[in-house]
């Protein structure tokens, strides 16, 4: 029995993890696929939103800005990549200028700090890619980028650090609510019971509420593709380069990442499918097409991978964070679309104390904030490397050449709290077999690894749980070890 | 750390071959930097054969081709590094590397010879829309899985590219029992040597589809099935024209890229049709005293040329380091152009004192030609046009040069290769 179960380990879930963590309390994380950031977390723009799109008055706008504020804390307490590198709305068509003044407003009201209009010649100086029809820009010095994947992965951990446990591979199938007042969690891996839950399931948000109430929620899948582009032109923009907004959302945006690719993306294409992140041909002409009309001369053939995420669309589109009310002690935190991933610290801190609130909660002693990310070994110099290599050899062999992935940083990814179990494990914690080459080089590396270290057998290692093994079994003759 | 005249970047075919040419050419100060745990590099896991005819006129595997030269390295006891990483290589010649023993560590060379081989062209940069499923493979990695590791990925495989190592492929899967339902390639022609079509595809009756490209991939954890369709000329799917395979996996053979992010990263000038380094007749780039060989140079079909370029390699390197390490004087360079049908040529210009009195000039064609000819122009008079049968982008092909017949049309500035229909 648990104080609090939080259903889904994305990045709502995982922030609201870390909050509740603070209180002497016991709290569980289920989470239906092999590891955390597995849904709309690890496939989205990777963007901190200063906060000029959201309706004034909302939640969303209000969140936004509060997330976008911890962002800087945040990012040094759990020791991740964070970059202020700030944005540009770019308009095009002389007709729409009027349009930033509305951004601009807009932006004022929710309080985001800093934002200026650019005249053309402003803009272009800033940004010289900029497409030749530039009108003008709005720019919001605040606007950042972060990696989705480390906030996320990190922020697990603290919370894990802290006590709370996490349940992977284990799907939701239907919640009741007992005569005992506690909620009764079925589960492929049995039953959870708690007295709170909070329900961060991303697309699934809808399905997971609709089992406690009869205030029926439907969430729509809205598809976004990008294109991932090499290192080699990661600094053809250094703003994050955004359209005028549509009612589709924030449209074709253009950005750095914050570990020195350019990502071009997304599309919005409303689907009735929580598990259609496949990409299409039509989808990814659609960003090309889009992208080069704020930015010239795209380097495309430098594109080294594309991919699709989901948004938890709301028709409404708003964050839906309060408790339910035909289901006293559940919490839903749904229709966490972009700018969610801003929001999430303040999501997690809007919940951890509603929860303490509501369950009368008392903080830790012995909470702790700061958790250690990944040694990297980018940027040290050869007496660094060596301090390194003569502590642990590891550090000395690189296993991905493209993004120079020590097996030391690896190590680490598998043997830490919540650590990797599949190749998209490492990946998204150690970078390795994100480069130019898409793991070509490095996956059979890393399965050796993998296979040495979790003791896991070569059939068994996935790509990222469930039934994504990599081979299938041993060649004619060969006897399977381990 | 010890230092060493010539540091060799990458152990594999080409960096063995020009190690001990440059050994038997004098130099002793020789030091190979190979990132794998043995020498040979991507031969080793090559273990069809049909290595070797030009080389030893005899058929070798993979790993008894790269033997022989691994044995003469040996034999003449020449330095080399497994398990090391270059990671980078300076404008004035001094290498970093690292490894677990070592750490990391510098050598100052007097002349460096790349050898860093090529990769395969990952599935993102083919844009190919579907899921991103387990199942999907380069062509290459599949050949590591199955043939070093002892691990089948799958049963039931679709191949989309016709290059050598998809084609190979194609007949190791079906060999360990798998089906190959198709080869689907995007040109109208394919990437890879005619006999390998014969001896891989059509010895098992695995259907080539020229013009065809996958346009959907399905299977949300792993591959279940893959959608081809016909190209046009320009290249883009045909609507109504899809053809769905149920399979598991699906191999990729879409080219190969030559590795050259230290070449890049150290200065040195590259082609942007090789996307190798632009070289003179002595395999030696912009950078005096860096030269380049193999596939890190330009993709070879056969290692019996990449092993006869690296020789040269490795030669040059010891004469540049004996002539006192000075660079080439470029005032009386001859330019070789590329066109008409003809996409580059190696080496691309040509200093007649430093030439050897034959030269070998390897070049591709941009499209399948029949009969037509080889013209090779001095300036604006044809003095080469030989006829051939058939030329196609999937094997490369030569003319040889003699240095008499460069010296004697004094004032040569440029040199022409292009492909004539008479």
């Amino acid at each position: 029995m648990y104080d609090v179960i939080i259903i889904g380990a994305g990045v709502s879930g995982s922030a609201v993890a870390r909050e509740v963590s603070r209180y002497n309390v016991s709290a569980c994380v289920l989470e239906k696929c092999e590891d955390v950031c597995e849904g709309t977390s690890k496939a989205n723009s990777a963007i901190v939103h200063a906060g000029f799109d959201a309706e004034e008055g909302s939640l969303m706008a209000k969140l936004n800005v509060e997330g976008n504020e911890m962002m800087d804390q945040l990012s040094r307490d759990l020791d991740i990549p964070f970059k202020r590198n700030g944005s540009l709305v770019v308009c095009v068509h002389k007709e729409e200028i009027d349009g930033l003044k509305t951004l601009y407003d807009r932006g004022v009201k929710n309080g985001v700090k800093g934002l200026k209009i650019l005249t053309r010649e402003e803009a272009l100086e800033m940004e010289p890619n900029l497409s030749d029809d530039v009108e003008g820009a709005l720019y919001a010095p605040t606007g950042g980028i972060v990696c989705p994947f480390e906030l996320n992965i990190a922020m697990a951990e603290n919370a894990n650090m802290n006590g709370v446990e996490f349940r992977f591979n284990t799907e939701v199938e239907d919640i009741k609510k007992g005569e005992d007042g506690l909620f009764h969690i079925r589960t492929n891996n049995g039953e959870y019971i708690s007295k709170v839950v909070v329900n961060a399931a991303g697309v699934y948000a809808d399905k997971i509420h609709n089992m406690v109430s009869a205030d029926k929620m439907h969430i729509i899948e809205r598809r976004g593709d990008y294109l991932l582009l090499d290192k080699e032109v990661g600094n053809y923009v250094s703003h994050t380069i955004f359209p005028q907004p549509t009612k589709y959302g924030k449209g074709v945006l253009v950005t750095p990442t914050v570990h020195g690719n350019l990502l071009v993306g997304p599309t919005a294409i409303d689907l009735e499918n929580k598990e259609g992140n496949n990409t299409t041909a039509a989808g990814l002409n659609e960003v090309t097409a889009k992208a080069s009309e704020n930015v010239k001369n795209l380097p495309l053939r430098n594109v080294i991978t594309s991919f699709a995420g989901l948004r938890a669309h709301l028709e409404r589109h708003e964050f839906v964070i309060e408790e339910v009310k035909d289901a006293k002690g559940f919490i839903d935190v749904a229709g966490i679309e972009s700018p969610g991933l801003t929001a999430s610290p303040a999501i997690g801190k809007m919940v951890g104390d509603m929860l303490k609130d509501m369950m009368g909660l008392t903080e830790k002693s012995d909470w702790i904030a700061t958790r250690k990310g990944i040694k990297s070994t980018e940027g040290l110099s050869i007496d660094e490397m060596n301090a390194l290599i003569k502590e642990n050899p590891a550090y000395g062999t690189i296993v991905c050449r493209c993004e120079s992935i020590t097996e030391g940083e690896i190590l680490d990814a598998i043997h830490r709290p919540l650590g990797a179990r599949s190749l998209d494990g490492v990946k998204r914690r150690t970078r390795a077999g994100m480069g130019r080459c898409q793991a070509g080089f490095c996956s059979p590396r890393t399965m050796e690894i993998i296979n040495r270290e979790l003791g896991l057998s070569y059939e068994k290692i996935t790509k990222s749980g469930g039934k994504s093994n990599i081979i299938l079994e041993r060649t004619k003759g060969e006897e399977s070890h381990s | 750390m010890k230092t060493y005249d010539i540091v060799i970047v990458g152990g594999g075919p080409a960096g063995l071959a020009a190690a001990v040419a440059a050994k038997e050419a004098g130099n002793d100060s020789i030091l190979i930097l190979e990132r794998d745990h043995e020498l040979g590099g991507i031969l080793n896991q090559c273990i069809h054969n049909g290595f070797g005819l030009h080389t030893f006129k005899e058929e070798l595997t993979g790993p008894e081709y790269a033997y022989r030269f691994i044995k003469q390295v040996i034999d003449l006891g020449i330095e080399y590094k497994l398990n090391t990483m270059v990671m980078d290589i300076a404008a004035d010649k001094t290498v970093t590397a690292m490894n677990r023993e070592d750490g990391m560590f510098q050598i100052p060379a007097k002349a460096v010879i790349l050898a860093m081989g090529c990769r395969e062209r990952p599935r993102g940069a083919l844009n190919i829309p579907g899921y991103r499923p387990a199942g999907i493979f380069s062509a290459g990695t599949a050949q590591r899985l199955v043939n070093i590791e002892g691990y089948m990925p799958g049963r039931e495989v679709v191949i989309l590219g016709s290059g050598d190592i998809g084609l190979i492929m194609a007949r190791r899967m079906t060999l360990e029992g798998a089906k190959v339902k198709v080869v689907a390639e995007l040109m109208p022609y394919s990437g890879g040597l005619k006999r390998n079509i014969v001896q891989c595809l059509d010895d098992y009756g695995i259907p080539l589809k020229l013009s065809h490209t996958v346009v959907d991939i399905e299977g949300k954890d792993h591959v279940t099935a893959v959608t081809i369709a016909e190209v046009g000329p320009d290249r883009k799917p045909i609507p109504g024209t899809e053809i769905r395979y149920t399979c598991d996996t699906l191999l990729l053979s879409c080219g190969l890229i030559p590795e050259n992010e230290l070449s890049r990263s150290a200065g040195v000038k590259m082609s942007p049709v090789t996307s190798g380094p632009v070289v003179n007749e002595s395999l030696e780039t912009n950078i005096p005293g860096v030269f380049a060989c193999g596939n890190v140079l330009h993709v070879h079909d056969l290692v019996d040329y990449v092993s006869e370029e690296a020789k040269r390699a490795g030669e040059n390197a010891v004469k540049y380091i004996n002539d006192g390490c000075k660079a080439a004087d470029s005032s009386d360079v001859i330019e070789i152009v590329a066109t008409e049908g003809a996409r580059y040529t190696v080496p691309s210009t040509i200093d007649t004192e430093r030439m050897s009195d034959l030269l070998t000039v390897r070049f591709r064609v941009g499209d399948v030609y029949k009969n037509s000819f080889v013209s090779v122009y001095f300036d604006d008079e044809r003095i080469m046009h030989n006829q051939k049968r058939i030329m196609a982008p999937g094997e490369m092909e030569q003319i040889i040069l003699r240095k008499t017949q460069l010296q004697e049309h004094k004032g040569l500035k440029k040199i022409t290769v292009k492909i004539e229909k008479e």
